[in-house]
């Protein structure tokens, strides 16, 4: 009797702590399935990891998470996903609003070419999240601070975004995403671009970054799943095989595939 | 035998020696270094390509050598009164062609032609092969005409022998050459890639010739006036009585007005086309679109001088003209500065938007996905991140439409008018350096006039003008194209 009020009050503590809740979640490309039926819940302050094979869907599903598989013509998702109980493919819901919500990252440093500051400054711009100069320049200097770049640009935010190192783009580009004070980050492989010494930076980062967001990172490197998340779940050929726990994952998994995967026997 | 004779002549001896090339080398047991064919063209390509480059220089250079020497053989008193040495000389030749033209009918035989010959007979035996004569057959000119008939038949005999003999020369030398150890791969491909420098210099050499043509009258004519009032001089005004004022820069006005107002329209609608296209419309639209948009660009340009003619000029003046819709008289002709402008931006259009579509086109995705991702409408992408990103790509597109525009002829002789001078009202005539260009070479002025020679120096300072346009929109273009490499 005792064990099953835990159990209950448990289960609404962690709908209560659930980020994204995505349900029976299918996508196409023209006549491609490539997601099939997957229900995946995100949860507040942690960092979730997508892993599988190259061509699985993940990144396909992460994208889904802020719509921007909108942006591709012959792409159709059906599903429930919702970010805060709110379906987010609702016709009253924005897609330009959503992404304000749910930052992203991408594979390869993208910033514009602008100046160091002009980057940072793009959303909180578009959005108007700022009243006065002063505003905007605590904004730059805060997103710049939390992406762990600040002392290596602060001397020179006129400088262009496109004359830094790659470890240090990508960091420019996070910072960016954080700037729009986001509810959610999406990764999409933020380190396959760079060296080790970037990505045990930017790995660090995400770690930290855990504080204030939901992280959920797509990666294609097994230990760094393991290093920087605390949910991992495992895609493979559009279907998902396996969610839970990193360390459930990476030490007892329930699902063969999984463990070949893991195991490197598939990949 | 005849050029053309010859031609085939050599074509057959290559011919041959590929053959023979490739029958000496299958014959021997031993192992080939390259596979049989490249035996064979290379004989071949010994037999023919020194053969075929004398002849070519052969036919480009006997004609200039042959009018040297009979021109140095003109004497004063073969020079009608208000003639030159040059006129005397055309009849010369033109009078040789005539000459074999008749023998070759079977009229006359220029072995019989001799003091004793009816001129007024040969003369209407000249008439009846196309050669009229202006005055009275000369008989030292016809003597000169004789001498030069006799050279061109020497040289066309000689010319016979020595390519025809390099021919043979080749082919025996290439032959002789040949054996199974021969590298023959590596020889023809060596020669290939003589021949493709050999095209390429070609090309650079006539660009070269070109400007040297333009430049030596252009000398010619600052011999004959004042280098100061054609750059600095205010007026345009080429009359019959040897004090004309030919200053460039009332055209210079012109054209440059006339480009500007044909850019204000093709820049901004080129440009938003282009965005539409390359990042709006979708893949049907786009396809059917954008061809629809270029064919604008296959309009040959004297179509739209005849639509500047009298379509929008007509139309303009039914709008600001005298009795007007809106009852101004501010134009008195169809021709104006608006008229050919805007029909020259319509012209410039689908070259502004096809290259601007191509560099909106090479901007990165991940810019876009960078802009989107972080909440950013279409609009604010394209405005903050695409245009941007693509800026000098689309200036350095814009410099080549404006170097199009500096250089269009047809349009502006037909819509833009013909009075040079300076005026800032865009319904007023105007003319510009090509029309000047046009209406000073096809007058029936002296050739050696400056009103005439004035049309070089105009056309030099054109090329002069746009060639520096475009150098700095390749450059542009060029430092653009390596941002994202």
């Amino acid at each position: 009797m005792k064990d099953q009020a835990m159990t209950t009050l448990e289960t609404s503590v962690t709908d209560q702590n659930n980020k994204f809740s995505a349900n029976n979640v299918d996508v196409y490309y023209g006549e491609t399935h490539a997601i099939k039926d997957v229900s995946v819940n995100i949860e507040n302050n942690t960092v979730t990891a997508f892993i599988g094979p190259s061509g699985c869907g993940k990144s396909t599903f992460l994208r889904c998470l802020n719509r921007m598989n909108d942006t591709i013509d012959i792409c159709r998702v059906t599903g429930d996903i919702r970010l805060d109980g709110e379906d987010i493919y609702n016709a009253k819901v924005d897609p330009v609003q959503l992404r304000a919500k749910v930052g992203m990252v991408f594979q390869k440093p993208n910033p514009f070419p602008k100046s160091i500051y002009d980057n940072i400054a793009y959303g909180p711009r578009i959005h108007g999240l700022f009243k006065t100069k002063a505003d905007l320049d605590g904004i730059v200097e805060n997103s710049l601070r939390r992406a762990a770049i600040w002392d290596e640009v602060k001397d020179r935010l006129d400088a262009p975004g496109t004359g830094l190192s790659g470890g240090q783009q990508q960091r420019i580009c996070i910072a960016r995403a954080i700037a729009t004070a986001p509810d959610v980050l999406l990764m999409d492989e933020p380190c396959s671009a760079l060296d080790p010494i970037a990505t045990a930076q930017v790995e660090e980062l995400i770690d930290e970054l855990r504080e204030n967001f939901s992280v959920v990172i797509v990666t294609h490197s097994m230990q760094q799943a393991a290093r920087v998340s605390q949910k991992t779940a495992f895609f493979h050929m559009g279907n998902l095989v396996e969610f839970g726990d990193t360390t459930k994952i990476f030490t007892n998994p329930e699902d063969p595939r999984t463990e070949s995967y893991i195991t490197g026997r598939i990949g | 035998m005849s050029t053309f004779t010859l031609f085939c002549l050599i074509v057959v001896l290559a011919v041959i020696g590929f053959f023979a090339g490739r029958h000496k080398v299958n014959s021997q047991s031993k192992p080939l270094h390259s596979l049989p064919r490249y035996y064979g063209t290379y004989v071949a390509l010994f037999a023919f390509i020194p053969a075929l480059l004398v002849l070519l220089v052969w036919l480009l250079a006997s004609p200039i050598f042959l009018g040297k020497t009979i021109a140095s053989q003109i004497t004063a008193d073969m020079i009608p009164e208000g003639g030159s040495a040059e006129l005397v000389l055309s009849d010369v030749s033109r009078i040789a062609q005539g000459l074999r033209a008749g023998a070759d009918n079977g009229l006359i035989l220029t072995e019989n032609i001799n003091d004793t010959v009816n001129l007024a007979v040969l003369a209407d035996v000249l008439a009846s092969s196309g050669v009229f004569l202006g005055g009275e057959l000369n008989p030292d000119v016809l003597q000169l005409a004789l001498s030069y008939t006799d050279a061109a038949a020497f040289s066309h005999f000689l010319m016979i022998c020595v390519v025809l003999g390099l021919a043979m020369a080749g082919f025996v030398f290439a032959y002789g050459r040949v054996n199974p150890e021969f590298w023959a791969r590596n020889r023809v491909e060596q020669t290939y890639l003589g021949v493709l420098i050999l095209a390429a210099g070609l090309a650079i050499l006539t660009t070269a010739g070109i400007v040297l043509s333009m430049l030596f009258e252009t000398i010619n004519f600052f011999q004959l006036h004042e280098m100061r009032d054609f750059f600095f001089g205010l007026n345009w005004a080429p009359n019959f009585h040897g004090d004309s004022e030919l200053s460039i820069l009332p055209l210079l006005w012109g054209t440059l007005y006339i480009s500007l107002v044909a850019l204000l329209v093709a820049v901004p609608v080129g440009l938003f086309a282009a965005i539409y296209l390359s990042e709006y419309a979708s893949k049907t639209v786009r396809s059917v679109a954008k061809p629809l948009l270029e064919v604008l660009a296959g309009i040959p340009t004297i179509v739209y001088g005849l639509f500047a003619l009298i379509t929008f000029g007509p139309f303009l003046k039914d709008w600001f003209g005298d009795g007007g819709f809106l009852g101004v008289n501010w134009m008195g002709d169809a021709r104006s500065v608006a008229t050919a402008g805007i029909v020259m931006g319509i012209m410039l259009i689908p070259f502004v938007s096809s290259l601007s579509d191509d560099i909106i086109n090479a901007v990165p995705q991940a810019l876009r996905d960078g802009s989107y991702g972080l909440g950013a409408t279409q609009s604010e992408t394209v405005k903050q991140v695409v245009l941007p990103a693509a800026l000098p790509g689309i200036v350095g597109a814009i410099l080549l439409a404006a170097s199009r525009a500096i250089g269009e002829t047809m349009i502006v002789v037909l819509g833009a008018g013909a009075i040079a001078r300076f005026t800032g009202n865009p319904l007023e005539a105007l003319t510009t350096i090509t029309t000047r260009i046009v209406s000073q070479l096809t007058g029936d002025g002296d050739f050696n006039s400056p009103e005439t020679l004035v049309a070089f120096a105009l056309g030099l300072t054109l090329f002069v003008i746009t060639l520096a346009l475009n150098i700095v929109a390749l450059y542009i273009v060029r430092k653009y194209r390596e941002q994202y490499e």
